[in-house]
């Protein structure tokens, strides 16, 4: 009798680690988030002002704001979505509505994945040997291609999944119609599927107006207030990244207050992406 | 007659012209993404081709990285990736496959999205933010409670002891993979909460039927069943793991050197690129650093698409 009890009992105990350990993992995981959300509400905090949003970059030692850097994101993250999601959103389309039967489909599907999750300092290696070297500065515009190459998979992705869910049978009806295919597509699939693939841009942005990396050989970073897409431009990761290695207090604080803006702008994005595409599964699910 | 076949016919003909457009456009950028691709590499061997013709296949040999002398070896960069992100996948392995068991076997059902969602915000911070706040917060933390613990137990142990040795710098080698096994956590746990439930539930309940538990369940029949999409899964946070760079960048301490322990500082590629790319002048200096990127390229390139081919295999068999 003893055996097979004590057996039970590593069996007991077995499950028991492990339900211990998985739980532990989760709390470990999200113990993470609330830490680093933490720190940067009680670092940040105190740099948001109003001067933060009309100020330009200071020299170290003088009071200043972030102007030129959170306006510069944003016009590059702008032109880098205005450039890559068009390209993302019919790549997709072909993989979704016209390259059922075709040889290149699943290699484009696979290079896409595969650039999903491609080190981003490599496409700013590739844009700085492409455009900066012939160019023979570092530039705006340079950045924005950066960042829209970082776009175009991701917006790939939502685009081929979010037309896979419409259903096939409002594409046979429409084109029982006599309804071009074209039309079919712009009218048909886009609109059943509006709410998904704004969700994708919507991830595309979130993904690129933190990037730091591919913007370092590209826009460079300029302390002045610049809107030349020709010139090197600010913009708010770069000027957190050199001020928080800066030996300066003030520049720490500045960026501490920039690293709270871009987090919850990013995760407001994220949110709300999520939102919608969940607002949107209800409601075609309804 | 001739009139009104013209008329009847102008609107078709538009018709096929818009259409061969507009599927000439979505499969001409379809291609482009194959085209980026391989511009990629191209732009990237074209730029290193100095380095590689000056130092040969000594630069991936060599540890010597001297910008005074101008000579570049790519060793102490490739092996402190390799060591980050193998510490990375220590970390991030168990602790992304307590994540996934807790949110498809235990939680209940109501707290299943809402910290599904929170373990999925860790990939929306942004890695410079991980870098400022490992920085400022989490390598002070290492360096004066989880370092000297670590010195004083580990280190004085033989054979594993070099590893624990030194100093505590708070940065350097096991700060940056513990931040980067952070930073997976979200990719690999949320490709293993996908394939687990794709385990058909008859398999899982005949298990428990035979008075299983959960951790039998898991071991014996869920992990088996799943085995190729966890590797697949693990596979895309080693990508990412290999490639990440600003979180990194301000905790590896950025020394090319080796050194046995996982306490000093070293460098990576990304952040040997981040760091020292636009102070690079001379050719040679900044072709060897291309260079540097391309193996960090042809490495996450092959380690994505095994991983990529395995998340295929699993579904094509699901799929039957």
């Amino acid at each position: 009798m003893a055996g097979p009890s004590a057996l039970y009992q590593r069996r007991r105990m077995g499950n028991a680690v492990l339900l211990v350990f998985s739980l532990g993992a989760t709390v470990f995981g999200l113990f993470w988030l609330a830490a680093i959300l933490g720190t940067l509400l009680y670092n940040g905090f105190e740099a948001v002002s109003l001067e933060m949003f009309v100020q330009t970059t200071p020299p170290p030692g003088s009071a200043g704001g972030l102007a030129n850097a959170i306006v510069g994101s944003l016009i590059m993250t702008f032109v880098g979505v205005v450039i890559g999601a068009p390209i993302g959103l019919l790549a997709g389309t072909f993989l979704a509505e016209y390259g059922h039967y075709s040889r290149i489909s699943p290699i484009v599907r696979f290079i896409n994945d595969v650039l999903l999750s491609a080190p981003s300092i490599i496409v700013g290696l590739f844009v700085y040997q492409v455009m900066v070297i012939h160019m023979g500065h570092f530039s705006a515009i340079a950045g924005a291609v950066a960042l829209a190459i970082i776009v175009i998979p991701v917006v790939v992705r939502t685009t081929e999944d979010m037309l896979n869910l419409v259903p096939n049978a409002l594409r046979e009806a429409a084109a029982a119609l006599g309804t071009p295919k074209w039309k079919v597509v712009v009218m048909v699939s886009y609109r059943a599927a509006i709410q998904g693939l704004v969700t994708g841009v919507l991830l595309a942005i979130a993904r690129i107006s933190g990037e730091t990396a591919p913007l370092l050989f590209t826009a460079l970073n300029n302390q002045f207030w610049s809107l030349n897409m020709d010139a090197p431009m600010a913009n708010l990761p770069v000027v957190i990244f050199q001020f928080a290695l800066s030996p300066y207090e003030d520049w720490q604080r500045l960026a501490w207050g920039g690293a709270l803006l871009i987090t919850f702008a990013i995760l407001g994005l994220n949110i709300g992406a999520r939102a919608l595409a969940s607002w949107g599964g209800t409601k075609s699910g309804a | 007659m001739a009139d009104l076949a013209l008329t009847r016919k102008l609107p078709g003909e538009r018709q096929n012209l818009a259409d061969a457009a507009f599927k000439l456009a979505t499969w001409f950028f379809a291609v482009f993404v194959l085209v980026l691709l391989g511009a990629v590499i191209v732009a990237l061997i074209d730029g290193s081709v100095e380095a590689l013709r000056r130092f040969g296949p000594g630069f991936v040999l060599s540890e010597d990285w001297n910008p005074v002398k101008q000579t570049f070896g790519a060793r102490a960069p490739m092996v402190g990736t390799l060591i980050t992100s193998a510490i990375a996948m220590l970390v991030g392995i168990p602790i992304s496959f307590g994540i996934a068991v807790f949110l498809t076997q235990l939680c209940p059902t109501w707290a299943r999205r809402p910290l599904g969602v929170g373990i999925e915000l860790l990939a929306g911070i942004p890695s410079i933010i991980y870098g400022i706040w490992g920085l400022f917060v989490f390598a002070p933390f290492m360096q004066s409670h989880i370092e000297p613990f670590l010195i004083d137990t580990l280190g004085k142990l033989p054979g594993i002891g070099p590893l624990f040795a030194g100093p505590p710098l708070g940065i350097g080698m096991l700060t940056a993979g513990i931040i980067l096994g952070i930073m997976v956590l979200p990719f690999i746990s949320s490709i293993m909460r996908d394939v687990f439930d794709t385990v058909p539930p008859m398999l899982k309940e005949s298990a428990y039927g035979l008075g299983c538990t959960t951790w039998e369940v898991m071991w014996n029949v869920v992990l088996p069943f799943t085995r190729v999409g966890v590797i697949g899964g693990i596979m895309l946070g080693l990508g990412r793991a290999l490639g990440e760079t600003m979180a990194v960048t301000f905790v590896i301490g950025n020394a090319h050197r080796l050194s046995t322990s996982l306490l000093a500082p070293g460098t990576t590629i990304s952040a040997a690129l981040a760091n020292e790319f636009t102070e690079a002048v001379e050719d040679i200096y900044q072709s060897s650093l291309v260079a540097l990127g391309l193996i960090l390229f042809v490495i996450t390139l092959i380690v994505l698409s095994a991983a990529k081919y395995m998340l295929i295999r699993l579904q094509s068999r699901a799929g039957t």
